[in-house]
């Protein structure tokens, strides 16, 4: 099975590489891609470089333009679907259906691979994008148990590729707008869930509290264990319950499910991650390797530990394995 | 299990010293290491980007006193906690976890979530420097002996076994823990 790696930076890049990932995903430094954050992602230059380091060690790479493009501002998506062509890219990872539309015209020879931001979870979904717009694999949301992930495998003949370790997106991917009601922006058109110029943490007596646009959705006593400050992992009052409303602060690690996976027919396994550090990077993708070269020499994969590098320090096997509230 | 290096503290016995040094030298030192960094790595600034001119205190839990950086002015100032000017951002943790993030050994986001770390103020600026530092892949040892040559010999011969007897990470990580 195929490991792909998170990139935030051409330090992580390299890193991911070192460590042994089939595959990097990366994005250029705009509101092209959903993980647009300050000092993250690549210049023009830079991921022609780390193509060109990918490459000779023989690795992929993947540039996620992935958010969904404004009107009267296409020219950014459409050159940046054609500069990734140009640095090398051997693939970009899309969910807008006009932009799919534009890259299979204008650019037939690159690979296409859907994005989960475009939510298709299900066969006539997924099988509408592969024959409109040759998608050769499909990033399925984390809404899925590993039952309908066999089911959808046996229905389409696209590649499907499925998330095993980091951030849990609990909702319909590219389709949550819950952070614009409190910040005005999204992760669909502006690449961000919590735009950090709206996150402020503050103390306050023995306690740190975090805000997104205004409102508390965090207490936590000071040096305890924090989580993003992502609203549906927030902690609120409703009726006379507090707690996760939405889901718990917790990250996904389905690194015990990856046999399973692998008999449903997935093709490769996503970390989440290009908003950390080349140590996470280098972390998780050494951990995953031995796993993924495990399963292969037909042996059976080591168990990580993995719980200390994830937020609020716990994991989840999220809707693999869940029973929804 | 090994401590947590967020909960690793400097020994008293060697900070007691450090409340009576005269805090200007160490200004010096520290803002002639910004300068040769800033120049050697001038990628560190594009990718700050707009939070060039930003201020950003680091407070260093287990020193007597806290740093203050403005990128734009390559300077790296030590004052008396408390008595340092308001900055737009804040960034607290011990000497520990702020060399181990800085040489790549321990991810931000984790020393974040485990309480290691805290920040206030700008948190949009915070990114931008962690990123840009991490980018950077920085050898903090190598840094100052380009910055101040004399230390260079020293710093060499020492740093580690220092790196050894501490468990602090004093040299770039070019390895990460295994964790399986």
């Amino acid at each position: 099975m195929e490991l792909v790696c998170p990139a935030g930076t051409p330090a992580a890049l390299r890193a991911a590489v070192d460590a042994g990932a089939h595959c990097i995903y990366c994005g250029f430094a705009d509101e092209t891609n959903a993980r647009n954050f300050p000092g993250l992602n690549f210049s023009r230059s830079e991921l022609a470089e780390g193509v060109g380091y990918a490459h000779a060690r023989g690795a992929k790479v993947l540039v996620a333009i992935n958010t969904f493009p404004t009107a009267g501002k296409e020219s950014l998506w459409h050159s940046a679907v054609a500069d990734a062509e140009t640095a090398g890219a051997d693939a970009v990872i899309l969910a807008d259906l006009g932009l799919l539309a534009h890259t299979a015209q204008r650019h037939p020879d690159l690979r296409r691979h859907l994005s989960v931001q475009a939510a298709a979870a299900n066969p006539d979904a997924i099988n509408f994008y592969a024959q409109a717009f040759d998608v050769r694999r499909v990033v399925l949301p984390r809404v899925l148990s590993v039952e309908e992930i066999a089911a959808i495998n046996r229905e389409i003949d696209v590649e499907t590729e499925v998330f095993v370790f980091g951030g849990l997106c609990v909702m319909a991917e590219g389709r949550c707008s819950l952070s614009s009601y409190a910040t005005g922006r999204s992760p669909n058109m502006n690449g961000v869930c919590s735009p950090p110029e709206h996150v402020d943490y503050a103390t306050e007596g023995s306690d740190s509290v975090a805000r997104l646009g205004g409102f508390t959705i965090h207490r936590t006593p000071k040096g305890g264990v924090a989580p993003y400050p992502t609203l549906c992992k927030g902690c609120f009052t409703s009726g006379d319950k507090t707690g996760h409303v939405f889901e718990d602060a917790v990250s996904l690690d389905a690194s015990k499910l990856v046999p399973r996976l692998a008999k449903t027919g997935v093709t490769a396994l996503k970390i989440e991650g290009r908003q950390r550090s080349r140590a996470y990077v280098a972390q998780i993708v050494r951990a995953f390797r031995a796993v993924t070269d495990a399963l292969a020499d037909g042996r059976d994969p080591p168990a990580l530990a993995l719980a200390r590098l994830s937020e609020g320090q716990a994991a989840t096997t999220g809707a693999y394995a869940k029973t929804w509230r | 299990m090994p401590e947590p290096i967020g909960n690793v503290t400097i020994p008293r016995l060697f900070t007691a010293p450090m409340h009576i040094l005269p805090l200007w030298p160490v200004s010096i030192a520290l803002s002639r290491l910004a300068r040769n960094l800033l120049r050697t790595h001038p990628e560190i600034l594009r990718r700050i980007d707009k939070y060039q001119n930003h201020h950003f205190e680091l407070d260093i839990t287990d020193l007597p006193f806290v740093l203050r950086l403005d990128p734009a002015r390559a300077q790296l100032r030590a004052f008396r906690r408390g008595a340092a000017p308001a900055s737009d951002a804040r960034i607290a943790g011990s000497f520990a976890a702020f060399l181990a993030m800085l040489h790549g050994a321990e991810d931000g986001d984790t020393l974040y979530f485990s309480g290691a770390l805290q920040i206030e103020g700008d948190t949009s600026a915070v990114l931008a420097l962690r990123n840009a530092l991490d980018d950077a892949e920085l050898d903090l040892g190598a840094e100052i002996a380009n910055a101040l040559p004399f230390l260079a010999a020293p710093l060499r011969q020492s740093l580690a076994p220092l790196e050894r007897l501490t468990g602090l990470h004093l040299t770039r990580a070019d390895t990460t823990p295994e964790v399986y």
